[in-house]
């Protein structure tokens, strides 16, 4: 199967410390892949590094968008890779608080549309279509995620998991291939963490998606991955199935620790 | 409750009879030796600073049951009547026929002012695109006024350029500087973006006064030309009802295309850049591009208005674009609420009319100015007409019948 993304030995340093080590990451099309590891493993740090948010010390890596071949993206900017159909939500909510959930939607358009200054204050009938498209397709990505109700509310006034469930409706309205979920389930109750796992299956089907995970809640992560990879210390220590990671004895001590033998 | 707040008030008043009281009550005859006790001062101070004590709490505890009620009904928008597009609508026209009738009616010194104060809502509502729909923090606003006025009376008093030549390059070369400017300053947010647009400010300033070969210095330069009008003479009553229409039609302009843009695929963009960078950026837009049209897009407007305000004082010197123009016209925008453009037009008529037609006050004028920014911040820290993100009607079957 194509490679979608192609991770190759990456490291990153930020001054003396080495905050990833030579990771080398291959997702493949309609894959879901979940990273795991210990608070400060580099987990986020690697999706600095592949969105270009972060340019990689050493290292490349290639994403190869709908229809054309791969793409060295490393070094470009975070505005470029996302036009070229990556998307990613922040661990760390990052909406644009002060702006409607809908305009938060009609935001992330704006690589997928045209209009410029003259545009705007003229208004010709291009604009206006393409303005009038803009608003359809937003609403719709809002209903297929079901914030819908709340639409002309500020983003900032949505309930927690709603700003959740927000972040994936704008990242998707940028049309990815490739969808990157920065702990999306942070702080959701069980049932929130189900229904946010329905979800993610059904937008993978629904946009074609292949979906690139980091996630704590494990029984997440081990019903939806088809493969995991482990990071601990800014270091791969294991990659493979749920069954045989979950079964890996190094994944094991690093989330467990190890048991002193006297 | 009450009595607790009474009591308060009641120790707010006694503290200040006891502070007051060697100013108000006593006064020393020096010639016969005497001193005189005045207590029915001290009463007055008791009694207003009590009234003005308890006024302020009740306001105080109205605003947070308020604030209470807004978060306990949480979903529940409060119904403005800014919100109504018949509102806004009669209103403009009702402005629109007032305002374009005004100049007939009343004498050049009123016209006059009615100028500046369109020259101010110009200002603001060009800073308003950079400060409040950007987010971007900017001092020196003043400099691209000063752009636009002395680009106008350079080439007018060497080249003898007329005005409707040069307002549209005025225009273009503040914009052009406002993007020269951006460069330097793309990393910059917040406070360090001020300082430096500050420092901006003053440079330019400095130049126009100490170039004195090219600008004439602190005396600036006289005998700019009026507008003309077809060839036509006209007197100076005319001259300025002229200067008039163009400055409002040039206000209209503003506010439509900065009304239009404010909700258009850039607007937005401008608006998630204020909110979140990083955000802005894994959203696929241009962080550089658009920060440099935020400052093009302002600073135009600036430079309109300062090739008005050149061709109707005829006189400009560096003295009108001193950091007290900046620091009014920001005040502005943020006294009428950031992002905001009929808060702008509320903003300039509040500073720069008022001050103009309580000449009677103009002693306490800053003690006045000061107390309004302090009642502003506690009880409308957003601004007298706050911004407000657009509302869309989206017609859907569902979302009705579901019994939303």
């Amino acid at each position: 199967m194509e490679s979608v993304l192609d991770v190759r030995s990456v490291s990153m340093n930020f001054g003396g410390l080495r905050a990833l080590n030579d990771v080398t990451v291959v997702v493949r099309d309609g894959e879901i892949v979940s990273l795991i590891g210990p608070n400060g493993a580099g987990k986020t740090t690697f999706f600095n590094c592949v969105t270009s948010i972060y340019k990689p010390t050493e290292g490349e890596v290639y994403f190869t968008p709908r229809g054309s071949a791969p793409l060295r993206i490393s070094g470009m900017k975070p505005n470029a890779v996302t036009a070229l159909g990556m998307a990613r939500t922040f661990q760390n909510i990052r909406l644009f608080q002060n702006m409607s959930v809908l305009e938060n939607v009609m935001v992330a358009r704006h690589c997928r549309t045209k209009a410029g200054i003259f545009g705007a204050v003229f208004r010709p009938g291009w604009v206006r279509r393409e303005e009038a498209e803009i608003v359809e397709k937003s609403y719709a990505l809002l209903k297929a995620l079901g914030l819908h109700r709340w639409y002309n509310e500020l983003a900032a006034n949505l309930p927690y998991g709603q700003q959740r469930r927000l972040e994936i409706a704008r990242a998707l309205a940028t049309e990815p291939r490739l969808l990157l979920l920065d702990e999306p389930a942070a702080g959701m109750n069980p049932q929130e963490t189900a229904a946010l796992k329905d979800l993610v299956l059904q937008i993978r089907d629904q946009f074609g998606l292949t979906i690139l995970l980091i996630e704590h809640d494990m029984s997440m992560v081990m019903s939806i991955s088809e493969r995991i990879y482990v990071m601990e210390y800014g270091c791969l220590i294991a990659e493979g199935t749920p069954e045989a990671v979950s079964h890996d004895p190094r994944v094991i001590k690093a989330y467990l620790g190890e048991v002193e033998h006297a | 409750m009450v009595a607790r707040e009474f009591f308060k008030s009641l120790g707010v008043s006694l503290w200040f009879m006891v502070l007051t009281f060697p100013l108000v009550a006593v006064r020393v005859n020096t010639i016969e030796n005497t001193i005189q006790w005045r207590w029915a001062n001290l009463a007055i101070v008791g009694v207003g600073a009590f009234v003005l004590s308890a006024v302020w709490r009740w306001a105080l505890v109205r605003r947070e049951t308020m604030l209470a009620n807004a978060a306990s009904g949480a979903g529940e928008r409060s119904v403005r009547v800014w919100d109504s597009p018949v509102v806004t609508r009669t209103l403009g026209a009702a402005l629109l026929v007032v305002f374009m009738g005004i100049p007939w009616l009343v004498s050049t010194y009123q016209t006059n002012i009615l100028i500046s104060f369109f020259l101010y809502v110009m200002l603001g509502i060009g800073l308003n695109i950079v400060v409040g729909v950007a987010g971007l923090l900017f001092l020196g606003y003043a400099a691209f006024y000063a752009i636009g006025a002395y680009a106008y009376a350079l080439l007018n008093h060497y080249f003898g350029w007329g005005f409707w030549t040069v307002l549209p390059m005025g225009g273009v070369l503040a914009a052009v500087a406002g993007v020269l400017l951006a460069f330097p300053v793309l990393r910059l947010r917040g406070d360090y973006l001020a300082i430096v647009t500050l420092g901006f400010g003053e440079i330019v300033r400095l130049v126009l006064e100490n170039w004195s070969d090219l600008t004439g210095g602190p005396s600036g330069i006289s005998n700019i030309d009026r507008p003309g009008f077809f060839g036509q003479e006209m007197t100076v009553a005319g001259t300025n009802i002229y200067i008039y229409y163009i400055v409002f039609v040039a206000v209209l302009v503003t506010f439509v295309v900065a009304e239009r843009l404010k909700d258009s695929r850039v607007g937005r963009a401008l608006q998630a850049l204020r909110e979140d960078e990083i955000a802005c950026e894994a959203m696929g837009i241009d962080r550089v591009g658009v920060k440099l049209m935020a400052f093009g897009l302002g600073t135009a407007w600036a430079g309109f208005a300062g090739v008005i305000f050149a061709a109707k004082t005829t006189f400009i010197n560096p003295a009108s674009f001193t950091f007290f123009e900046s620091a009014i016209i920001l005040s502005i925008v943020v006294l009428g609420g950031m992002g905001s453009n009929w808060g702008v037009i509320l903003g300039a008529a509040f500073l720069v009319l008022l001050p103009e037609y309580m000449r009677a006050f103009s002693e306490y004028r800053m003690i006045l100015f000061a107390a309004a920014m302090v009642l502003m911040m506690v009880f409308r820290p957003q601004g007298m007409i706050p911004a407000r993100s657009k509302q869309y009607r989206i017609v859907d079957r569902e979302l009705e019948l579901s019994g939303e």
